[in-house]
């Protein structure tokens, strides 16, 4: 019975953490890149700081229809954001946050494939986006599904090559294990790795300067033209989910998780502190980066990421056999 | 040549944008603050209509025709007996175009009567275009927020005027 409960504990942290983090995310955002431009704008909604900018958002989402066109494949069209957002839930209940003052490990499941289980949930998310454009109907849509496919296949592979040198070093695959395994030093070996995998989920994510596929001005959004309302919060949602989800896989296989002071009791503390300065290192890169054009992006991934794992892969073979 | 060292742009984009965040930032906030403008800054013309002898020289002399004069005589009859009437042109109509106007400032500069000034305010945005075109009350209008004249420069060269009155002056030292 007990365990019953510790399940359902968990789970509605995770379900609590995955409505939390990604709006602290987009918060986030919002005002480091009003300071990074200098713009008054986000700084308007609410009293101080404009701190209502996200409740204004949410209400201003609520209020608008959701069209369906009619030369949509409407099932696709309709469930696509469903499968943008949910992966990224499925995703954040594998990933560890530590101990919480010393009462066992802040986690949804501890998985013994975790980290191939949080790759591969995350690989579903990017679908949502293509399921959004081959759906909608629209030629501009259907172009920015096909960048996505594209940018999906040529990010996948340095990602996964990066994570899979990080899980030979550890020799696990658990997320826990993983962490606990880390050590110091693994931050001058690993650091192509984590280069590599930073930006590659960047490109999963479509974010900036990735964002191609969305390319507001040649391609108007991309994937999301057709969605408004609620439906597009969602796709938003899920960038931002998807932000954290990265974040967090980041700093558990490259940053030591919790590995901190104290880190038997405020383990969770470090790991949260880590996961917000990745994202916000993941909004520094938007704000400071134009976005790459379509050939660079395939032409990074090919030419730079790719070799570099692969470098990586070898050199962390090296370390281990020595 | 210079060999440029890779990744320097990206580094560089990284460090002005982390400047911008931790310093404060220089944005007017225009609707909130009013901005301080040069004293000389063009915002709409001002029409002092009192001025105006309808002469056409800021409508002729406009480079993209944007200012309307209409106007007609009036006889001033005579006051003394035998005396002869007099003629003034009174303004009926005085319209400026904002919508093809370029702020040349040459009407302005060439009315020999001081009629048309210009005023700081620069919000008049409108949302039709025919609402761009001022007339004479609304030009009016815009007087009151004409500044006065700034002083001259110390050491600048004095008005014609007062010049050419010095020097018809009896001189004191001879």
């Amino acid at each position: 019975m007990s365990e019953l409960l510790d399940t359902l504990l968990r789970c509605l942290l995770v379900l609590v953490a995955f409505l939390t983090l990604p709006l602290l995310v987009g918060q986030m955002e919002h005002k480091t890149m009003a300071h990074m431009q200098s713009r008054v704008g986000p700084m308007a909604a609410g009293g101080f700081h404009g701190w209502a900018q996200l409740v204004a958002d949410g209400i201003k989402f609520v209020q608008k229809e959701s069209i369906t066109p009619v030369a949509a494949d409407r099932r696709v069209f309709e469930l696509a954001p469903v499968v943008a957002l949910v992966p990224y839930l499925v995703a954040m209940l594998a990933i560890p946050l530590g101990p919480f003052f010393g009462q066992g490990n802040l986690i949804g499941q501890d998985l013994d494939l975790g980290l191939f289980f949080v790759l591969a949930a995350m690989s579903v998310g990017v679908l949502g986006t293509l399921m959004g454009g081959l759906g909608s109907g629209n030629k501009y849509s259907y172009i920015g599904g096909m960048r996505v496919a594209a940018q999906l296949m040529s990010y996948e592979l340095p990602m996964v090559l990066t994570a899979a040198s990080v899980a030979m070093a550890a020799g696990t695959l658990s997320l826990v294990g993983i962490a606990d395994a880390w050590e110091p030093w693994w931050l001058l070996v690993q650091l192509p790795g984590l280069v590599v995998f930073f930006v590659a989920g960047l490109a999963e994510l479509q974010r900036p300067p990735f964002d191609a596929p969305l390319a507001d001005a040649e391609l108007v959004m991309g994937p999301l033209t057709e969605y408004g309302g609620m439906r597009f919060a969602m796709f938003l949602l899920a960038e931002y989910a998807g932000i954290v989800v990265l974040a967090a896989l980041t700093t558990v296989l490259f940053l030591g998780g919790w590995a901190g002071p104290w880190s038997d009791q405020l383990g969770w503390v470090w790991s949260l502190l880590k996961i917000a300065l990745v994202s916000f290192l993941v909004i520094w890169a938007r704000v400071a980066y134009p976005r790459l054009r379509e050939d660079q992006v395939n032409a990074l991934a090919w030419k730079v990421l790719v070799p570099v794992a692969l470098a990586q892969l070898l050199i962390t073979t090296l370390v281990v056999i020595a | 040549m210079t060999r440029r060292t890779w990744g320097r742009g990206l580094l560089k984009g990284l460090a002005v944008t982390w400047r911008n965040l931790t310093h404060r930032s220089v944005t007017a906030h225009y609707p909130d603050v009013e901005p301080e403008l040069p004293p000389r800054s063009r915002g709409v013309i001002a029409l002092q209509e009192e001025n105006c002898t309808s002469c056409m020289l800021c409508a002729r002399e406009c480079p993209s025709w944007c200012i309307t004069i209409d106007s007609h005589k009036e006889i001033i009859p005579a006051t003394t007996e035998g005396g002869r009437d007099r003629s003034q042109n009174v303004l009926d109509r005085f319209d400026i175009d904002y919508s093809i106007c370029m702020y040349c400032s040459i009407c302005v500069e060439v009315c020999p009567f001081d009629a048309l000034h210009w005023s700081p305010e620069f919000a008049y945005a409108e949302g039709d275009l025919k609402d761009l075109t001022h007339d004479m009350n609304r030009l009016r209008t815009w007087m009151d927020s004409v500044p006065p004249p700034q002083p001259l420069d110390p050491g600048a060269e004095q008005g014609k005027e007062l010049d050419t009155y010095r020097a018809s002056l009896p001189q004191e030292d001879a």
